[in-house]
């Protein structure tokens, strides 16, 4: 009897038609293809894109070069150099992230004890010549400049978490 | 109808055409209607790959093409132009005489089945009484096209493609033609024409309802002669890279393109054709449609009826391939020879036996 049932549908092509089934419900379905450059997904503040140095408010640099940052990062991706500055505080005379190695995991930001390095949502960005990967201090501090007003909001907003 | 476009010409200019031989007003018609036929067909090409990528696309939970022009609707011109601005190479290796005609060969059987095709009552190039014998001759020249191209190339992908394209076509060749064996017993007639009117009088006149078995083989061959998916080993990418066509780029890739998109809307028109009564309306008869002025089209018949049933099988080509992967190679040809061929013999001796003892649907039939 079971051969039988299984000789009707054979000839009743019955598995092609619940494929072709599956298939037809899918066409009648509603897409939900965003379409990228004209549609974007919402960014959650706390989305780890491009590095930037901030200041304080008063324009002074935060960073103290304490290197927790480069001692924590599991991809070696900073590189830093310190000295004495003319005020007699400790300063970067280099701070370089490589964007190659960088694996955007957010423990450079993490370990910060004056919230220099942080992360921002900046992701749409790349590189036209060979060493341009490497993110030096003075363009870390313009990224951070550019964006002040945007990384201050997400830190605010993530504040009551921390 | 043509008595109002008729009578939109001048008069002098009608004089004119009456005063040349009878010959030329002959062939320069012809050539008009072969013209007229062959854009047409280009055309559809040029927007069946749109819409086999829009479909696909949908079935998919992708988008497809829908950048150039509104909706995409531009992207078949973009792909032309890329085509024939691209280099043609030809391998050192190649016989290049072969190389360069396969495309031809291929693409033109494709193109001349459409001279015995009746389009409507009356529009057909050339209404000949063998016609369905032309129809399966030039259908089945159409190989050469796949194994010169395989052979030429030289390479063994190519001649791999090229081989099981052969055996696959002279495979299936034989369940279509008895499919269509069941179809001239039922109609008593090779003129294709004739075929179409034998099944006028709606739905349930069409040779789809005694004839279903056919039908289905016969469309199950169809898409495995266009070299389709799932039947589509002779340019299975994932194992002999794309088959016959590997080495052709430019124009030459261009003209295999067109002349398998030609054949399948071929093989969706001669199904349409020979089991859903081409252009004869379903609905025939439906006296109270020819009282509602903008549904009297659905009652009548004509071209737009064999366009839409031509539309319906070309989207169930795409249908496929967005559904079925591909079969593997022995069991294409178990399915042709061991199964195909004898359902067909067996159905037409079902019909047959029917036919004589006028039982039910297949009362009537062979008249």
């Amino acid at each position: 009897m079971s051969q039988f049932t299984s000789y009707i549908k054979t000839f009743a092509l019955w598995d092609l038609w619940r494929g072709l089934g599956v298939t037809l419900r899918q066409f009648f379905k509603k897409g939900v293809t965003l379409e990228y450059p004209d549609e974007k997904t919402p960014q959650s503040h706390r989305f780890r894109g491009l590095h930037a140095l901030r200041r304080y408010p008063n324009g002074e640099e935060r960073c103290i070069a304490c290197k927790l940052c480069e001692a924590v990062c599991p991809a070696l991706a900073i590189t830093i150099e310190s000295e004495v500055a003319d005020d007699g505080t400790r300063r970067t005379s280099r701070y370089d992230i490589d964007l190659f190695k960088c694996i955007y995991c957010g423990f450079c930001e993490e370990a910060c004890p004056v919230d220099a390095i942080v992360e921002t949502r900046i992701h749409e960005y790349h590189m036209e010549t060979p060493g341009e990967n490497i993110m030096t201090k003075d363009k870390l501090l313009a990224v951070g400049d550019k964006y002040d007003a945007m990384i201050s909001a997400d830190k605010a907003a993530d504040a009551k978490y921390r | 109808m043509l008595d109002f476009l008729a009578s939109l010409i001048p008069v002098f200019v009608m004089d004119l055409w009456n005063a040349l031989p009878p010959l030329v007003q002959y062939l320069s018609t012809t050539v008009f209607k072969i013209l007229l036929v062959t854009i047409a067909i280009i055309l559809i090409v040029a927007f069946s790959t749109y819409f086999e990528r829009k479909v696909i696309g949908r079935m998919q939970a992708r988008v497809g093409p829908n950048r150039v022009g509104p909706l995409g609707l531009g992207q078949p011109f973009a792909d032309v132009i890329k085509l024939l601005i691209k280099e043609v190479l030809v391998p050192s290796q190649s016989s290049n005489f072969l190389f360069v005609i396969a495309p031809l060969l291929s693409l033109i059987p494709a193109l001349a089945t459409w001279a015995v095709i009746p389009l409507n009552d009356w529009y057909v190039i050339a209404d000949i009484n063998a016609g369905l014998l032309y129809v399966l001759a030039l259908t089945s020249i159409g190989v050469y096209g796949v194994i010169l191209a395989g052979w030429a190339t030289n390479s063994k992908y190519a001649l791999l493609g090229a081989m099981r394209s052969a055996a696959q076509i002279v495979a299936y060749e034989i369940a279509m033609g008895f499919a269509l064996v069941g179809v001239l017993m039922a109609s008593g007639s090779l003129n294709i024409g004739d075929i179409v009117r034998a099944q006028n009088g709606g739905f349930s006149q069409w040779f789809l309802i005694p004839l279903l078995p056919l039908f289905v083989v016969y469309w199950i061959s169809g898409v495995a002669e266009t070299n389709r998916a799932p039947f589509d080993v002779a340019e299975g990418e994932s194992e002999i890279v794309a088959g016959f066509h590997v080495e052709y780029s430019g124009v030459a890739f261009a003209l295999f393109f067109l002349a398998e998109y030609a054949n399948m809307v071929l093989i969706s028109t001669l199904t349409a054709i020979f089991f859903l009564g081409g252009w004869a309306s379903p609905f025939e008869g439906w006296t109270f449609l020819n009282d509602i002025v903008w549904l009297a089209w659905l009652s009548a018949g004509g071209l737009h009826w064999l366009f839409i049933k031509m539309c319906i099988f070309m989207y169930t080509f795409f249908w496929f391939r967005a559904t079925f992967p591909r079969y593997r190679y022995d069991q294409i040809m178990r399915l042709g020879w061991k199964i195909f061929i004898p359902v067909t013999i067996i159905w037409i001796a079902v019909e047959g036996a029917m036919a004589w003892f006028q039982v039910g649907p297949w009362s009537g039939l062979g008249a």
